[in-house]
């Protein structure tokens, strides 16, 4: 058995070792938030906090996050209210299709946790790794620009 | 296959010429409601007593912002108060909720960028039709004339007496006529009235959800004890499962069963780790003896394509004739010449294909969940498998996650349904990203040859596009193509050129068959054509000494609105402005289902590796009225990152009838990096709504090509502009 806490709560998994933790989040725990897209760590979609750091969770083994805290979108905010990321989100109408945004949002988040006034140049490099389709990228670019003068 | 459901229109629309337009709503409705209950107005809306607004939703939300515009459209004619207006999927019945758009004639269908023009109407109609309802009840209950009574949002007025009522009261007494009232076209508002059409402020309904992890896709649909499915697709169609070593995979724990079916090998488990591990350790051999699918290779193709397309003799369909261009070409003073090719392209929505299903026991009805393009096709693609009918398929629509044309297709349906009728448990059919590779349904790869003839002032007098490509309307459409004659309505989308004033004009097309399972993808054949085109308009500019701006505007002298968007364009990049040194501009102007686009791009590129840098892309575009102005601009912006990662990465190739790319590190979509910054213009006018959804895509590639040309004098006639092909283009 695999003890680790996800959004604040206790969680354990039977699964095997070698699961990924994505699948263990989604169909396990029902958080489905956090998408799949790729399975190999190449979209991005699937990025969750794992003690504060974005990993892809398609790629990460459950039995590797093993007495950690991994935050998910659903928890991203804290006490059910807004994050300035989602907020910001909302406001600059970032999404269309939608599917890759929890991962861009976690992303996102874990670059203003660590930097309250990135670059241009700063925000393109941490968030070149998710893909978004839609070709939303001018618009996360502006979201997390209005979120840091927030945050 | 039906792309188009061929259904009746009596009953539906009663048109009184074409003057005025009359209107009534399959399906009478009753008037008996129950106290308190919802009101029915027509097939489309719904208010209940507390004044909740509810909106038939016929279309798919896939990111183009359906969900909300056209509520808004309804709720404009029915002056609701917005904050009280909510949506519901309609059921999948074309001969109430289809799109009577002259491309789909009834289907009910979510592509071709056609919803907010197809439902127009409807959506428009319904509103007006409930409003009128709902005056005549209260001129009814308070003995006055229907016509002082007046509406204020949600509120009915009588202005005389100064007496107010909500609709949600008037629901309370209302009663729905059998026959509902027929509103004539001039009883719609004009836009100088609209209160809600063209509001900035109003947001689309769907993004909170989409930021907290609370949007439910099709993948994100869960059923008590489900099965799971993952599924080795066939890599071409036909392609049988010679040989299955399953023994590694049934030996993975959660495994199951593994099954060999005509559209691939399922591997059917108790999870999605189970499946996916079982379904990576099977071994297949593909059998394709027999099947001339199983030895296209794409490179070797398009050698073919192009010998077809130069070969005057080949047999040629036409599509858009003006004038006598063969005979004005070889009186021409002088003629130019010049080819074009494009490749296969992926559709790469970000959710792979999947679906829930559940057979009943009998095999004769069944619930699916999935987020498609086409609750209609899917239900019928569903009860071909079941040997039933339709209407006993109920189909839950979902968010779709990207759909770009490719969820228009009902293979992930179609499968899930297979297996769940097999099983008569429910199955969650899910694919991989490489089987959703694997089963991809590109657009097809084209190759050009275009022809220009020029009189002795210089001027263009003929023009001759040549395609030759795969027909995607004989594989997707198939009884549209048959009614047609074989034409490709999809594919040869922007090889017609209606909007330039070149005397004689002839565009055809040579047909290649070669199996890929070609299929509409954003921005359809404009996004191919025109960048053949408008390269070639390019190149005849720089051959007469014209720029190739003062080309287009005199070309488009009698289209206003043509002229318009490349005049809106040109200012907004500043056009004849000196660049800082090593950038240059292009431009390309292109229509798309009656909408009008012209782009700018600034390019430079690095002549060491041939990668092409777009720093900067302008857009003007006019589709008509607009419902919402913010997701017109982000259309534009998302249409334009789409046509570049074609223009400059995206490449999908086959061997032995298989795709050979596996996942996002071989297929490159456009990543943060490479967006230039985008700067949209959306001029509105009072027309009916037109395309807006892919507008933004068919400029792009000719704009990037003509921009190199100009800074380099190369000329790129390859789509991907990718670092390779630049750098030998470079070097030629």
């Amino acid at each position: 058995m695999i003890n680790f806490v996800v959004n604040g709560r206790e969680v354990h998994s039977e699964q095997p070792a070698d699961t990924p933790l994505l699948w263990v989040i989604r169909e396990e725990l029902g958080l489905t938030g956090t998408k799949f897209g790729c399975g190999i760590a190449q979209c991005g979609a699937c990025t969750v906090h794992v003690n504060g750091n974005p990993v892809r969770s398609c790629s990460t083994t459950v039995s590797s996050v093993q007495g950690k805290r991994i935050t998910t979108i659903e928890g991203l905010a804290a006490n059910g209210g807004q994050h300035p990321l989602q907020k910001a989100w909302v406001e600059a109408q970032v999404p269309q299709c939608g599917y890759c945004q929890s991962g861009q949002i976690m992303q996102a988040a874990a670059l203003l946790a660590k930097n309250k006034n990135p670059s241009r140049e700063q925000i393109v490099r941490h968030m070149n790794g998710n893909i978004c389709r839609c070709g939303t990228y001018n618009r996360i670019i502006g979201a997390i620009q209005r979120a840091a003068k927030e945050v | 296959m039906l792309l188009e459901t061929k259904i009746s229109r009596r009953g539906f629309l009663q048109s009184a010429g074409a003057l005025t337009f009359a209107f009534t709503f399959a399906g009478k409705v009753t008037n008996a409601i129950a106290q308190d209950a919802p009101a029915k107005f027509n097939a489309w809306v719904s208010i209940a007593t507390d004044g909740t607004v509810t909106v038939m939703m016929p279309a798919a939300e896939m990111g183009q912002g359906a969900l909300t515009a056209l509520p808004v459209i309804l709720a404009e004619e029915l002056d609701a108060d917005w904050a009280k207006v909510t949506t519901q999927y309609a059921p999948p019945i074309p001969k109430i909720y289809g799109n009577y758009h002259p491309l789909f004639q009834g289907a009910m269908l979510t592509a071709a960028s056609v919803s907010t023009p197809g439902y127009w109407t409807s959506m428009r109609m319904g509103g007006a039709q409930a409003r009128r309802v709902l005056l005549e009840s209260v001129a009814q209950q308070w003995s006055v004339p229907v016509s002082e009574l007046s509406t204020e949002p949600s509120m009915v007025v009588h202005q005389a007496s100064g007496r107010k009522i909500s609709y949600g009261e008037v629901v309370k007494f209302v009663k729905v006529p059998e026959t509902p009232p027929q509103i004539a076209e001039g009883d719609l508002k004009k836009p100088s009235q609209f209160r809600l059409i063209g509001r900035q402020d109003i947001q689309r309904t769907d993004v909170p959800s989409k930021t907290d992890g609370s949007a439910k896709y099709g993948i994100d649909v869960r059923l008590p004890g489900m099965l799971y499915a993952a599924v080795l697709e066939a890599p071409f169609d036909g392609a049988k499962a010679a040989k299955v070593d399953s023994d590694a995979a049934l030996k993975v724990p959660g495994v199951k069963k593994v099954l060999p079916l005509p559209f691939g090998v399922a591997v059917l488990g108790d999870s999605v780790n189970a499946t996916r591990k079982g379904r990576l350790a099977l071994k297949v051999q593909w059998d394709a003896a027999g099947n001339p699918n199983g030895a296209f290779d794409s490179e070797k193709a398009l050698a073919e394509y192009a010998s077809h397309a130069r070969n005057p003799n080949a047999q040629a369909m036409t599509w858009f004739e003006k004038g006598n261009a063969p005979q004005a070409l070889a009186g021409a003073a002088k003629t130019l010449q010049a080819e074009y090719s494009s490749v296969h392209c992926y559709h790469a929505q970000m959710e792979p294909m999947n679906c829930v299903a559940r057979v009943a026991a009998d095999g004769q009805s069944a619930e699916i969940w999935t987020g498609t393009q086409s609750t209609a096709l899917a239900a019928f693609v569903a009860s071909s498998v079941l040997k039933t009918t339709p209407d006993r398929i109920k189909v839950n629509q979902h968010l779709l996650g990207g759909g770009y044309g490719r969820r228009i297709w009902p293979d992930a349906v179609a499968q899930a349904v297979v297996l769940a009728n097999i099983t008569k448990e429910p199955v969650k059919l899910m694919l991989l990203r490489e089987d959703d590779l694997t089963a991809a349904r590109p657009r097809p790869m084209t190759y050009h040859v275009m022809k220009a003839g020029l009189d002795g002032a210089g001027n263009l007098v003929a023009w001759h596009h040549r395609l030759a490509a795969e027909n995607v309307d004989a594989v997707a459409a198939p009884p549209r193509f048959k009614a047609t004659g074989g034409k490709d309505i999809i594919g040869w989308r922007g090889l017609e050129e209606p909007f330039y004033g070149v005397p004689n004009i002839l565009a055809d097309a040579v047909r290649e068959q070669r199996g890929v399972r070609v299929h509409a993808w954003r921005g359809i054949g404009a996004g191919y054509n025109k960048f053949a085109a408008e390269s070639f308009l390019d190149e005849i500019a720089h051959a007469t000494g014209k720029d190739p701006l003062a080309l287009r505007l005199e070309l488009t002298k009698d289209h206003p609105r043509a002229q318009a968007v490349i005049k809106a364009v040109a200012e907004m990049a500043d056009w004849s402005k000196p660049r800082p040194k090593g950038r240059a501009l292009g431009i390309a102007f292109s229509d798309y289902h009656d909408s009008f686009s012209a782009g700018i791009a600034e390019v430079s590129v690095d002549r060491k590796s041939g990668k092409i840098h777009v720093h900067n892309y302008w857009i003007a575009g006019d589709a008509g009225i607009i419902v919402q102005p913010t997701n017109a601009h982000a259309q534009l912006e998302s249409a334009v990152v789409y046509g570049l990662s074609s223009a400059l990465s995206e490449e999908l190739t086959f061997k032995n009838g298989a795709v050979q790319q596996t996942n996002f590190h071989q297929y490159q979509v456009l990543r943060m990096a490479d967006v230039p910054e985008i700067h949209t213009r959306v001029i509105v006018t009072d027309n009916a709504p037109t395309g807006l959804g892919e507008l933004g895509v068919p400029t792009v590639a000719p704009a990037i090509g003509n921009a190199v040309f100009k800074l380099t004098g190369k000329r790129l006639r390859q789509l991907p502009m990718s670092p390779a092909r630049v750098s030998a283009t470079l070097k030629a």
